[in-house]
């Protein structure tokens, strides 16, 4: 009963362009911004802070740049945590090399680079297509570790080629409690959410769909195909790389290129797979999943299961249950869970009619 | 016909065009030429080479000879980009729109040679992007209205019933607001109302657009009503041209049609 759109007449194109086309949707979604702002800082833990949320924040932004890529312009890609780790010792680099270079100039600067290192292993897209660009985007997941290991510059020569964080400070504030770091982390993802949600309902994310869905066709209509595709790979690795950044500053604190692995592309790729391919929603829901699964399972298992088999198997299997997850829900809804919230939004909308 | 009134230049002409796929002639040294304004309807048995010639006026084949002149210019050679640039747009024989996109972006897509935003004002829409993206929309509304699938605008294309994901194909191609649009086949499979329903889009796209049209299309029955102008190809080979009743006359058209007694 509460979700009705009677007598919300839009009558400009403009207000049919908004983001929330429905006065519920607007205000849940403020309230939502509004919690998350004010009201979880005096509620949230530490635990919670540091161990769930802003895992979950990062994560969402860097399934939001594997999304451009893969969701909406259609390339594959497994070299998003290159990408990641691009950012995050670029960061790393003109904040230690740059005297009184702010902390968010650094992460700024940092997505720039990623940025442009995705354009240069974005090229060979412009000539193959389809799994042939994995192949590609899987030689910057390697070539990038490779060098963040054995090139200590990188690194300030610390041993491992391990960075650590530097002060967070920004505006002259202080953000170094788990709350702070929460704060800054929710404060970029949400301003780079609303610049992602405004960038797929542009032209240019019309463009990228359109290569995505049939190349061919959208190259005799016009569209520039090798500028699209490369604007693809350049969004994506920004955002990528301002994920890396705060996943080595405000998550980790320290990170070394191994955290960077192949690992974690996949995690980002199940993000988006399990969360919706061309959807914004999708990345937040996808990373919710991947980062609170787990906790909960093992919730459960300590707490039905301990004792009775030995802690080693206990996550073993674990895995294993996680595993068997993925797989039956990509089989009962392989649009993933934006599409679950879409149908279930539809319901809502006509409920108690059943269409 | 009034033949001491001279005739405007023709906006596409087409000369001793060949094209070969390894040992395959598709196309032998076909030349004719559509005047501004006309329908004119390429017919011929199935492989006789009519779309591989719609394929190079539009770019996406390279002919191994010949030359295409278009709107008082010779095309050398040209890449589909430069064809829309210059206002071709076509359809294709199996429908190429983007099928995980809704109709009303399908058809804002078939605009995008109309976008003067650059990427960084879409991105932040900032500058001329928020004006631009309305007045895109205008016009998307309008080819909307014209093609009468107002009920679909948001509807995702790939869901929507054949008959109606031809006339988005159509709606697409207008947006361009093209000078030449070349139909293939846009009522292959469509029963006798749909047809009707398609041939009078195309009429009206001809009046109130003056678009020149080339199209491909294998009812005999609606090419003599729609076409001013018929060429008809057999083996990639010319074997008739000229108003839809003399080419209904022509004696090698009938034969490969209908076939003849040797």
């Amino acid at each position: 009963m509460l979700y009705r759109e009677a007598g919300q007449f839009i009558s400009h194109y403009r207000a049919d362009q908004r983001l929330f086309r429905l006065r519920q949707d607007r205000i849940g979604f403020y309230l939502l911004l509004a919690s998350a702002f004010v009201l979880v800082p005096y509620c949230g833990n530490d635990y919670w802070f540091s161990a769930i949320l802003i895992p979950f924040l990062v994560l969402s932004l860097a399934g939001m740049g594997l999304n451009f890529l893969t969701g909406y312009a259609g390339q594959l890609s497994l070299g998003s945590a290159a990408f990641m780790a691009v950012g995050a010792f670029s960061a790393y680099n003109f904040n230690l090399r740059v005297e009184g270079l702010p902390f968010l100039l650094s992460i700024l600067l940092g997505g720039v680079v990623a940025g442009l290192t995705g354009v240069i292993f974005g090229l060979p897209s412009l000539k193959i297509k389809g799994f042939y660009v994995l192949v590609s985007t899987l030689a910057a997941q390697f070539f990038v570790q490779w060098v963040f290991t054995n090139f200590a510059w990188f690194s300030n020569d610390s041993s491992s080629g391990v960075i650590t964080a530097p002060p967070l400070q920004v505006f002259g504030l202080d953000l170094s409690s788990p709350a702070g770091r929460y704060l800054l982390t929710l404060t970029i993802v949400t301003a780079l959410g609303l610049l992602a949600a405004n960038i797929v309902r542009s032209e240019l994310g019309r463009n990228w769909m359109a290569v995505r869905d049939m190349d061919t066709a959208a190259a005799v209509i016009g569209i520039a195909i090798p500028k699209t595709k490369l604007l693809a790979f350049a969004i994506s690795s920004f955002y990528l790389g301002i994920a890396g950044s705060l996943w080595a500053f405000t998550y980790l604190g320290t990170v070394e290129p191994h955290g960077f692995d192949i690992n974690r592309s996949f995690q980002i790729l199940f993000i988006i797979i399990i969360g919706g391919m061309g959807s914004i929603l999708g990345n937040f829901l996808g990373a919710a999943f991947i980062v609170l699964f787990p906790v909960l399972m093992s919730h459960i298992a300590n707490g039905l299961l301990a004792g009775v088999i030995d802690a080693g198997h206990l996550e073993n299997f674990q895995k294993i249950v996680f595993g068997m997850l993925i797989i039956g829900f990509l089989i009962k809804e392989p649009n993933g869970l934006a599409s679950i919230w879409q149908t279930f939004r539809q319901q809502l909308r006509v409920w108690p009619l059943r269409y | 016909m009034n033949t001491t009134q001279p005739l405007p230049p023709p906006l596409l002409q087409l000369e001793h065009i060949s094209l070969s796929f390894k040992a395959v002639k598709a196309i032998t040294n076909i030349s004719f030429a559509v005047q501004p304004g006309e329908i004119c309807a390429l017919i011929g048995p199935n492989g006789a080479g009519k779309s591989s010639l719609l394929n190079v006026i539009n770019g996406v084949y390279r002919p191994d000879e010949g030359a295409i002149s278009y709107n008082g210019e010779t095309l050398h050679i040209m890449q589909p980009q430069h064809a829309a640039e210059r206002g071709i747009a076509r359809t294709f024989q199996n429908i190429a729109l983007f099928k995980g996109m809704t109709v009303l972006d399908n058809v804002l897509t078939g605009r995008n040679l109309h976008v003067h935003s650059s990427w960084l004002e879409q991105v932040f829409n900032l500058g001329r992007a928020p004006q631009e993206a309305v007045r895109q929309r205008k016009k998307a509304e309008e080819i909307i209205d014209f093609l009468d699938i107002q009920p679909w605008r948001n509807s995702v294309v790939g869901n929507l019933p054949y008959g109606l994901q031809k006339r988005v194909e159509l709606g697409r191609a207008l947006a361009a607001e093209p000078k030449l649009l070349l139909l293939d086949e846009p009522m292959a499979g469509m029963n006798a109302e749909e047809k009707q329903e398609m041939s009078r889009f195309i009429l009206a796209t001809q009046r109130e657009f003056t678009t020149t049209i080339v199209l491909i299309e294998h009812d005999i029955g609606v090419v003599m009503t729609l076409s001013n102008h018929v060429v008809v190809l057999d083996y990639g080979k010319k074997i008739g041209d000229g108003k839809p009743e003399e080419v209904r006359q022509n004696p090698q058209v009938i034969a490969a049609y209908l076939g003849t007694k040797h």
